[in-house]
């Protein structure tokens, strides 16, 4: 067991964990922040996304002791004061989600795409988004999404 | 009281037709999801799976001793610890009633039949410990040789179940000349073999794995009064049913909870080994279960989809006119008879002749069992595959006859002026215009400018060449009546529940059986509800998916919920505003036939005075004021069972370029206009049409589930299974036209299945209309750029493809469920 001491969504936390221990695992498990999902095995997905220290990552990819020392911020610590981030409301306002499994990743890798690109075209969100797989929108409202969050005119 | 807003009927914007955000979303994009992974009870202990690594084999032992001695493990079962208390996975849909039928134990103890099959499970205190124990489980096997080729194994040359005799399981025919709904079709195609043309053509539909994105999940508590399962499931109500009628738990002791779901496309319209086995363990231990798989697990053990070889013959005069149609399938079952099996197919069997007018049909399914994953369900349901058939059809029979495809189909489709329309599979298409339709998509789509740019390019001889693919579809959808269902041997109905709770500060609760998964149930539903009652939108609460609140329902599947499930919220609410009339009558003093309802409120014609149901509501919770003997409650439930199918229909139109030197295809543009009746809700109808677009494009140009010769799933992980990106992907443009049905009160058609459907062929028409002058009239499924390479630069479709599938490998064909190209001769006019 190894000790690590990190920044969860605003919130300081410590505990003893595996070596092996991923840290979507110790999210979930430990944490209880399901609101982080799990969707494959091979880090194709893109459903675990999160940030840490700011950047997006797949969080089946990091293992917990990675994240000692870090700021991590999930699905669930995005909306600030009750306001959702921009990217939320615009996954609401496109109809940019329908089971919603997907949803967590691919708004947390939208705004990471948005934080490193303001006003991207079409081609580059649907490369930005190419790591987060979704099953149910065919991804037409989730481009449409994104480029609603980055103030741009989308025509349907 | 009170605190309904009134909504004077004069002020009220109608829901129906409104682009309402969905009442789902708030919880979904903020995380505060239950999936059923994510429920944890005390004490809950996690199951891990051992299964076969072998398609066909003898379990000759199982040594549990150094698993059960594992840290934190509980107890390690396999089949031969259970007894009847294990039940039984059901097929539901026998198709003949000879239909040959393995049995299927949810954990066999002497032989397993396809790889992935569970032969041990183990019970620990963690998932991760659980996980680490089944590596220590020591099964020994003796291989059988695995039924894997679909032709081969209709042939008998391997068993897949030696007992059975055979790997035939049903033959299921439909004739037209015998139904009485038609011609003989031997006749037809004998004289167009003289006069006429006759097309025959083989294509392959290949195996699909629905590849939902979150993995089932399963949690079992036996510790209350009532057992309870909550379930990654489409279906909570059959799975309820199931587990009563075979682990011997009587029916009101079980509780099924289908909480968030995400996402299933006919992969979660199932009773699996996963839940059974964790109801068996969580039943043994006393102690709540949870089990989930790994996406591996997934796409190794859930269900596939598709997997058929069609033989197809139409024939047609010489101008075009089509006077028959001769279907023969191969449809691979997999290991087992799954809950609609080869039902799946027979959904496509009276689909083949689609808009057309064909004199003459005949339909025959033989289902075949092999060592593979079993098959069932997936978005279309065998509807994809009989629109995939005839679309192609019609588009070589344009070809042949020289003349454009949509003027080929126009010659031979219902006119909107001859609906209904009774057709050559017994069905009666209630409404439809296909003229509307196909005038507004071929405006969008620039028809004729792109045909132009199409010849310029031919004439030129440029490498990267344009292909237009055209698919005038329809489906039958709704799985309803039940009458039509149990003469095709179902083994239940098509009905819907509804039931519309009105509380006592005016607010409503509206329970329906059908369970959504993604669809936007809460907000379609509340929708309806809201301008049947005249209560406002956000005073609605649409509850589902809970056994123990939703006591009745054949769930979600075959786009029937708001076809028939919206039909019943309709009924249910009828009823309470009967039930309401005559206390309004009582508390307004007057005549009941001089009151009417507009708006959510009661009037009394000629008056000022009237009352809001809400009100009314209020009135019957306290109870004090009611007329004599009435019931103190308006609350009403309906059960509705349609009285035909629901025939949604389109006009697709898809632009590929082709690149004739490397064979890559790229998708320029697509458009399509769909006529779904009556729409609720723009968005969520966008939303299912660009959904339903992309896993129709992704069968025609990506996804194929990949076995090698000894039955191994080689695209057994989202590395290997291509499922669509971002990136690979397109914007649509999607419209509309409206002719309501006229089979319920709505008007409306279903859309859940009608973009997988019609996308498929209107894909592959264009890739091969891009490369047609070079030769190539097919390419086989997936149209990978070898595959297409390979029909520019040689006969057939393209073939096998066993080394771009199979990465991993070094040597050795993809044997299983591959890949002969499809045979094909065309008779007639031009050849």
């Amino acid at each position: 067991m190894t000790r690590i001491s990190l920044t969860v969504d605003g919130s300081s936390v410590s505990d003893d964990v595996e070596p092996r221990m991923l840290l979507v695992q110790y999210l979930r498990e430990r944490l209880g922040k399901t609101g982080t999902v799990i969707g494959c095995d091979t880090s194709n997905c893109g459903a675990c996304t999160v940030h840490l220290d700011g950047t997006s990552v797949k969080s089946c990819n990091v293992l917990a002791v990675q994240a000692d020392g870090a700021e991590v911020t999930t699905i669930e610590g995005l909306a600030q004061n009750g306001e959702l981030h921009p990217v939320q409301e615009a996954f609401r306002e496109c109809h940019g989600l329908q089971c919603g499994f997907c949803t967590p990743g691919m708004i947390m890798q939208s705004v990471d795409l948005l934080n490193n690109n303001p006003k991207p075209t079409e081609e580059e969100i649907r490369l930005g988004l190419e790591g987060n797989l979704c099953r149910c929108t065919g991804y037409h409202n989730i481009v449409k999404a994104v480029q609603t969050a980055s103030g741009q005119e989308v025509h349907s | 009281m009170t605190v309904t807003d009134e909504r004077p009927s004069d002020a009220i914007e109608k829901e129906i037709g409104r682009d309402r955000r969905r009442k789902e979303d708030q919880r979904l994009i903020t995380g505060r999801t239950r999936w059923t992974d994510n429920i944890v009870l005390p004490g809950i202990l996690h199951l891990a799976m051992v299964r076969s690594p072998f398609a066909h084999a003898t379990i000759t032992s199982i040594d549990v001793s150094a698993a059960k001695a594992a840290t934190n493990v509980v107890d390690v079962l396999s089949g031969s610890d259970f007894g009847a208390e294990l039940g039984a996975i059901i097929n539901a849909w026998p198709i003949t009633p000879d239909q040959v039928t393995p049995a299927h134990s949810p954990m066999p103890a002497d032989r397993v039949a396809f790889a992935g099959e569970i032969v041990a499970v183990v019970v620990a205190r963690t998932a991760a410990e659980a996980r680490d124990a089944a590596e220590l489980v020591e099964v020994e096997y003796d291989e059988l040789p695995p039924a894997l080729d679909l032709k081969k194994s209709a042939a008998d040359e391997v068993l897949a179940h030696p007992d059975l005799g055979t790997n035939k399981s049903a033959l299921w025919v439909f004739d037209s000349g015998e139904a009485g709904t038609g011609g003989n079709v031997e006749d037809a195609i004998a004289k167009a073999r003289t006069d006429g043309i006759v097309i025959e053509r083989e294509y392959r539909q290949q195996r699909l794995i629905p590849a939902f994105m979150e993995p089932r999940s399963v949690v079992v508590d036996p510790t209350g009064e009532q057992y309870t399962m909550w379930s990654a499931t489409q279906i909570p109500h059959i799975v309820r049913f199931a587990l009563a009628a075979t682990t011997g738990v009587p029916e009101s002791k079980i509780r099924v909870i289908a909480p968030d779901v995400g996402g299933g496309f006919g992969g979660k319209l199932q009773v699996t080994p996963e839940e059974w086995i964790a109801w068996a363990v969580g039943r043994r231990l006393g102690k709540p279960v949870k089990y989930t798989e790994t996406r591996s697990e997934s796409l190794m053990s859930a269900h596939h989809g598709r997997d058929q070889w069609q033989k197809l013959t139409l024939s047609a005069e010489k101008d075009g006119t089509v006077t028959g149609l001769k279907v023969e399938l191969l449809a691979d079952l997999g290991a087992y008879v799954a809950i609609v099996g080869g039902g799946v197919p027979v959904l496509g069997a009276f689909m083949f002749n689609a808009i057309y007018k064909f004199p003459a049909y005949h339909f025959s399914v033989q289902t075949v069992l092999t060592n593979k994953a079993w098959t069932d369900a997936y978005r279309g349901a065998g509807r994809p595959e009989a629109t995939y058939a005839i679309e192609r059809l019609m588009s070589e029979l344009a070809a042949e006859v020289g003349v454009d495809p949509l003027e080929i189909r126009e010659k031979n489709w219902i006119k909107h002026e001859e609906f209904p329309f009774t057709t050559v599979a017994g069905l009666e298409y209630d409404s439809g215009n296909y003229e509307a339709a196909t005038a507004k998509a071929k405006e969008m789509f620039g028809y004729d400018e792109l045909r132009a740019e199409q010849k310029r390019r031919r004439d030129a001889g440029d490498t990267v060449q344009l292909g237009i693919g055209i698919s005038t579809f329809t489906e039958m959808c709704g799985l309803a009546p039940s009458r039509v269902l149990g003469q095709l041997d179902y083994g239940a109905g098509g009905w819907e529940h509804a039931s519309v709770r009105m509380l006592a500060t005016g607010k409503v609760e509206v329970v329906t059986g059908a369970s959504a998964h993604g669809q936007g149930h809460e907000t379609a539903f509340s929708q309806i509800v809201a301008d049947r009652l005249g209560v406002a939108f956000e005073d609605v609460e649409v509850l589902h998916g809970d056994t123990q609140i939703s006591h009745k329902g054949l769930d979600t599947y075959g786009s029937r919920s708001l076809v028939v499930g919206g039909e019943a919220l309709v009924k249910a609410a009828d009823k309470v505003v009967e039930k309401a009339k005559p206390i309004a009558a009582h508390l307004l003093e007057a005549s009941v036939d001089d009151l009417e309802f507009s708006g959510g409120r009661f009037t009394v014609r000629g008056t000022d005075q009237g009352m809001a149901i809400g009100e009314i509501a209020t009135a019957v919770f306290a109870a004090h004021n009611l007329p004599d003997n009435t019931e103190p409650s308006i609350d009403a439930e309906a059960t509705y069972d349609p009285v035909n199918f629901n025939y949604p229909h389109g006009t697709h139109l898809c632009a590929m370029e082709v690149d004739t030197e490397t064979g890559a295809v790229k998708m320029r543009k697509y458009v399509c206009v769909d006529d779904i009746g009556n729409i609720v809700n723009p968005l969520i109808v966008s939303g299912q049409v660009h959904g339903g677009l992309v896993q129709g494009i992704a069968q025609a140009l990506w996804e194929e589930a990949v076995y090698d010769d000894s039955g191994t799933l080689v695209s057994g992980s989202f590395v290997d299974y291509l499922l669509p990106t971002a990136a690979d992907t397109i914007s649509f443009d999607i419209e509309h036209t409206t002719t309501p049905s006229l089979t319920n009160t709505l008007g409306t058609k279903g859309v859940g299945e009608a973009g997988t459907i019609a996308s498929t062929p209107a894909v592959v028409n264009a890739v091969v209309d891009a490369v047609r002058h070079l030769g190539v009239n097919d390419i086989q499924m997936p149209c990978t750029p070898e595959r297409v390479w390979k029909a520019i630069n040689g006969p057939g479709s393209g073939g096998a493809t066993e080394g771009a599938a199979m990465p991993h490998f070094e040597s050795g064909g993809a044997a299983g469920n591959q890949e002969q190209p499809g045979q094909s001769s065309t008779e007639g006019a031009g050849a």
